[in-house]
C-alpha cells in the first residue's frame, strides 16, 4: 500500500523528466533556459543546519544556499532569483539528471563514479569534509579504533555506509549498522541509545550536536576521519557554458577573500589599483563576456552574498551556533585548501 | 454487399479489432517508454544495465539470514534484503492470522468484555495509520534498558534496547537425531490425521487427535533427546564491550515490524473473519446443537469449514497487503529488500535498475501468495455434483 509512492518516486522522477525534456544538453542551454525562465532551479538538503535550511518564515539559509544565491547574483544581479528543490540523498541525482534542477548545491561528495558513470560535472569544492562518528561522552571513548562491536547508526543514500564498513574493514573490527531512511528517526534512535555511535560527515554530527540535543556537551565527536569527503556543488554533463559560469562563480568568491574584498568593501574596491582585482570586478572588462553574463557578475555576487569567507563564518563558523573551525577550508594562504586560479 | 456489412457488424469482430487497438496502444506506450528512458539516459552518459549486481557491495547489513559480509557481491545483498522481507513477513502472516482469527470470533462472542474489547482493538488498530503505528512500536521497543543493564528475564535470556538475546545450542551437530525424530512425529501426525478423518467419515467415530499430535509432536523428538544422552551445551550471550557478544539476537527493528505488522493486519483480518462467520446461516449452529455438538465443536467443525469458503479471498488481499506494507521497514531501520535496494541505488546511481528490480520481486512475491491461495480456494470450495 505505501509501498509504490516511497519507492517509486526516485524512478518516477527520472522517467517523467526524461519524457519532458527530451532535448539532450546542448552546451549553452541551461543558462539560456536559466534567462529566458527568469530564476535558478537550485536542488538542497531537506533541511541540514549551516548547509540549507529553512528557517521558522521559510527564509532559505546556509553555505550552499548562498552558492545558490551567488550563481543568481552573477547571472540575474539580484540573489532572489532562485527557486529551491529540496531533494533527500536518493532524489538528487536523478533530479539533476533529468533537468528538475539546474544546480545541485547539496553537500554531494565529488566522487569517480558520480563524476562519470552518473553524468554529473562538478565545480569546485565549497567544503571539504570527512566521515566521523559521535559518541556518547559518558562511554570515555578516545578513538574511533575502540569501537570494535559497536552498533552504528547511519543514514542510507549516501556514501556513509560504505565508509563505515570500509573503515571497519580496514582495521579488522566488526560493527552492526542500524540504517534508518529519515534523519529524525535515525538521530532518535541514536540520542535513545539504540546505536553507540552515529556515524556521518563530521560538519553534520556538529550540526545535529548543536540542534537536536539539549546537552551537546554529553557527546563526542571521535577524531578520526575516515573518509574524504569534498562536498561540491554539480551541474549536468554536456553544458560546458553552465559548468564554466558555475565554477568561476565560486572562485570569484574565494579570490575575492583572497584579496580581502569584503560585501560591505566592494564599492571601494572599484576603485582599487590591483589589476587583478580590476578583472575580477569587471572593472577591466573580459571575464563577463567569456561567461556568458554581464561584467559585474562578480560585483554582483561579493556584494550581495559575499566572499567565501564570510558566507563560512555566517553558516558555520563563528556567527553561527556550529562554531567550526576553517581547516581545511581556509585559504590556501593560511594552511587551508582554498585556491583560486587567476580570474583573466 | 451485404456480407460485408455483416462482416463490419459483427459483434465478435468489432471486439477483436478494438481489443487488438487496445493491446497495441498499450505496448506501443510501454515501448516508448522504456526507448525513451534508455536513449535519454544514454545521452546524459548515466550508465545503465545490471552489471553492477556482480559487483561488490561494499556495504554492511544488520541483519541476515545469509552469512554476508561488505565484500560480497550486489546480488547477494539483495537476496539478504529479499530474505529479511520474506521472513518479517512469513512471521507475520502467521501472528496477524492466529491474533485476526481470535478476535474476530471474540467480536462475536457474547460475553460483554470481550466482544467490547474486540471492538476497541479492531476500530483503534485498522483507523491509525501502519506507519505511525511502527514508529511507536520501535519507540517503545527503543525504551528498553541498555546492555549494561539489560535484567536477565530467564536464565540467559536478556531483553535490552538492542533487542531479545537468547541462547543458542552450541554444537548443531549433535542435535541431528532430536531434529530427525521431529520430522518423523510431523510426518506420523500428518498421516494420522488424515486416517482419523477418514475414520470419522465412514464409522462416525471421533479420535483424540490433538493429543496424539501433541504426543508425536513433542514425543518423539524428546525421546530421542533423551537417548542421544541429553547434550545441552548452550552458547549464552555475556555482556561484553558495548554490547552481548554469543547466542542469538531478535533485533528491535525486527520486532517492532513484525509486532507491527501482526497487529495492523489483525485488525482487518478479524472482521474477514467475522463477517464470514456471519455469513454462514444459523441454522447451521442450531442443527449442529441440535445433534449434541458442544459450542466449540459447532465452531470448528461446522461454521468454520464452511465460513472459510468466505474468508479466504479477502485473506489473500490482506496477506498481500501485509507483505507489501513491510517495506515501510525502512522508516525503522530493518534492513528489508527496499532498504537494501535504496543502498545499492545509492551507492551505484542506478535508480531505475534497482526500483526495476524491487518492483520485479514484490510482483513475484505476491503473485506466489495469490497463487496458493486459489489453490487453497478452490480445494476448500464447495464442489457441486
Amino acid at each position: 500500500m505505501n509501498i509504490s509512492l516511497k519507492t517509486i518516486a526516485p524512478a518516477a522522477i527520472a522517467a517523467i523528466a526524461a519524457l519532458a525534456l527530451p532535448g539532450a544538453a546542448r552546451a549553452g542551454a541551461t543558462l539560456d533556459g536559466v534567462k529566458q525562465k527568469g530564476y535558478v532551479q537550485c536542488g538542497v538538503n531537506l533541511g541540514l543546519y549551516g548547509f540549507s535550511a529553512p528557517d521558522e518564515k521559510g527564509q532559505w539559509s546556509g553555505i550552499d544556499v548562498d552558492f545558490c544565491r551567488a550563481v543568481s547574483a552573477a547571472v540575474f544581479g539580484s540573489v532572489d532569483k532562485v527557486k529551491y528543490t529540496p531533494l533527500s540523498a536518493q532524489q538528487r541525482l536523478p533530479a539533476l539528471q533529468s533537468g528538475e534542477v539546474d544546480l545541485l548545491a547539496r553537500n554531494t561528495t565529488r566522487t569517480l563514479s558520480r563524476d562519470t558513470a552518473n553524468g554529473l560535472n562538478f565545480a569546485p569544492t565549497n567544503y571539504y569534509d570527512g566521515q566521523a562518528f559521535m559518541v556518547s561522552a559518558k562511554l570515555g571513548l578516545k578513538s574511533a579504533k575502540q569501537l570494535n562491536g559497536a552498533t552504528v547508526c547511519v543514514l542510507p543514500g549516501t556514501t556513509t555506509e560504505q565508509n563505515v564498513a570500509d573503515y571497519f574493514r580496514a582495521n579488522k573490527m566488526n560493527f552492526k549498522p542500524v540504517v534508518i531512511e529519515k534523519n529524525e528517526e535515525l538521530h532518535k534512535a541514536f540520542f535513545g541509545g539504540r546505536c553507540d555511535a552515529l556515524s556521518s560527515d563530521a560538519s553534520q554530527l556538529a550540526a545535529i550536536r548543536a540542534a537536536e540535543t539539549s546537552a551537546p556537551n554529553d557527546y563526542v565527536i571521535l577524531p578520526e576521519q575516515i573518509s574524504k569527503e569534498p562536498l561540491a556543488p554539480a551541474v549536468r554533463q554536456g553544458d560546458e557554458e553552465w559548468t564554466n559560469l558555475v565554477t568561476w562563480v565560486f572562485y570569484a568568491m574565494v579570490q575575492a577573500e583572497e584579496k580581502g574584498i569584503r560585501s560591505d568593501g566592494v564599492d571601494t574596491a572599484l576603485s582599487s589599483p590591483d589589476p587583478d582585482v580590476k578583472r575580477l570586478l569587471g572593472v577591466t572588462a573580459g571575464n563577463g563576456k567569456n561567461l556568458g553574463v554581464e561584467e559585474t557578475w562578480a560585483y554582483n555576487v561579493i556584494k550581495l552574498v559575499g566572499n567565501y569567507g564570510e558566507s563560512f563564518e555566517r553558516n558555520l563558523g563563528t556567527g553561527s551556533k556550529l562554531k567550526m573551525a576553517r581547516g581545511l577550508n581556509a585559504l590556501y594562504t593560511e594552511g587551508g585548501l582554498m585556491y583560486a586560479p587567476p580570474l583573466k | 454487399m451485404t456480407n460485408v456489412t455483416r462482416f463490419l457488424n459483427s459483434a465478435q469482430v468489432r471486439g477483436w479489432f478494438y481489443q487488438g487497438l487496445v493491446v497495441s496502444a498499450a505496448a506501443l506506450t510501454g515501448w516508448y517508454l522504456v526507448s525513451n528512458t534508455l536513449t535519454n539516459l544514454a545521452k546524459r552518459g548515466v550508465a545503465t544495465g545490471f552489471d553492477f549486481l556482480g559487483r561488490e557491495a561494499g556495504f554492511e547489513i544488520g541483519e541476515s539470514l545469509l552469512a554476508y559480509s561488505a565484500a560480497d557481491t550486489y546480488l547477494k545483498a539483495f537476496a539478504v534484503g529479499l530474505l529479511n522481507t520474506l521472513a518479517v513477513s512469513a512471521a507475520a502472516v502467521v501472528l496477524a492470522s492466529v491474533l485476526g482469527l481470535l478476535v474476530g470470533v471474540g467480536r462475536l462472542s457474547s460475553n460483554w468484555m470481550v466482544g467490547r474489547f474486540a471492538t476497541v482493538y479492531v476500530e483503534s488498530v485498522r483507523n491509525v495509520p501502519l506507519l505511525l503505528q511502527l514508529i511507536v512500536w520501535y519507540a517503545i521497543i527503543g525504551r528498553l534498558p541498555s546492555p549494561r543493564t539489560a535484567p536477565e528475564l530467564l536464565p540467559n535470556l536478556f531483553l535490552s534496547n538492542r533487542g531479545i538475546k537468547y541462547p543458542t545450542l552450541a554444537d548443531p551437530g549433535s542435535h541431528t537425531p532430536t531434529l530427525l525424530a521431529l520430522a518423523a512425529g510431523i510426518a506420523a501426525t500428518v498421516v494420522l490425521v488424515r486416517w482419523a478423518r477418514r475414520r470419522r467419515e465412514t464409522t462416525g467415530k471421533p479420535f483424540p487427535t490433538l493429543p496424539a499430535a501433541a504426543a508425536l509432536v513433542l514425543g518423539l523428538p524428546l525421546a530421542a533427546f533423551l537417548l542421544n544422552g541429553a547434550p545441552l551445551a548452550l552458547d549464552a550471550p555475556v555482556r561484553e564491550g558495548f554490547d552481548f557478544a554469543g547466542g542469538g539476537t531478535v533485533s528491535p527493528e525486527f520486532t517492532a515490524l513484525f509486532i507491527g505488522l501482526s497487529v495492523y493486519t489483525a485488525g482487518f483480518i478479524a472482521e474477514i473473519v467475522r463477517s464470514g462467520i456471519l455469513a454462514v446461516p444459523h441454522g447451521q449452529t442450531e442443527a449442529g446443537l441440535a445433534l449434541g455438538l458442544k459450542p466449540g465443536q459447532v465452531l470448528r467443525l461446522i461454521i468454520l469449514p464452511q465460513a472459510l469458503r468466505v474468508i479466504v479471498p479477502p485473506l489473500t488481499s490482506q496477506y498481500l497487503n501485509l507483505t507489501k506494507n513491510s517495506s515501510l521497514a525502512v522508516a525503522i531501520g530493518y534492513p528489508d529488500l527496499v532498504s537494501v535496494s535504496n543502498t545499492s541505488a545509492n551507492q551505484t546511481g542506478q535508480v531505475v535498475e534497482a526500483v526495476a528490480l524491487m518492483m520485479a520481486v514484490y510482483l513475484v512475491i505476491s503473485l506466489a501468495i495469490s497463487t496458493y491461495m486459489n489453490w487453497y480456494n478452490r480445494k476448500l470450495s464447495l464442489v457441486t455434483r
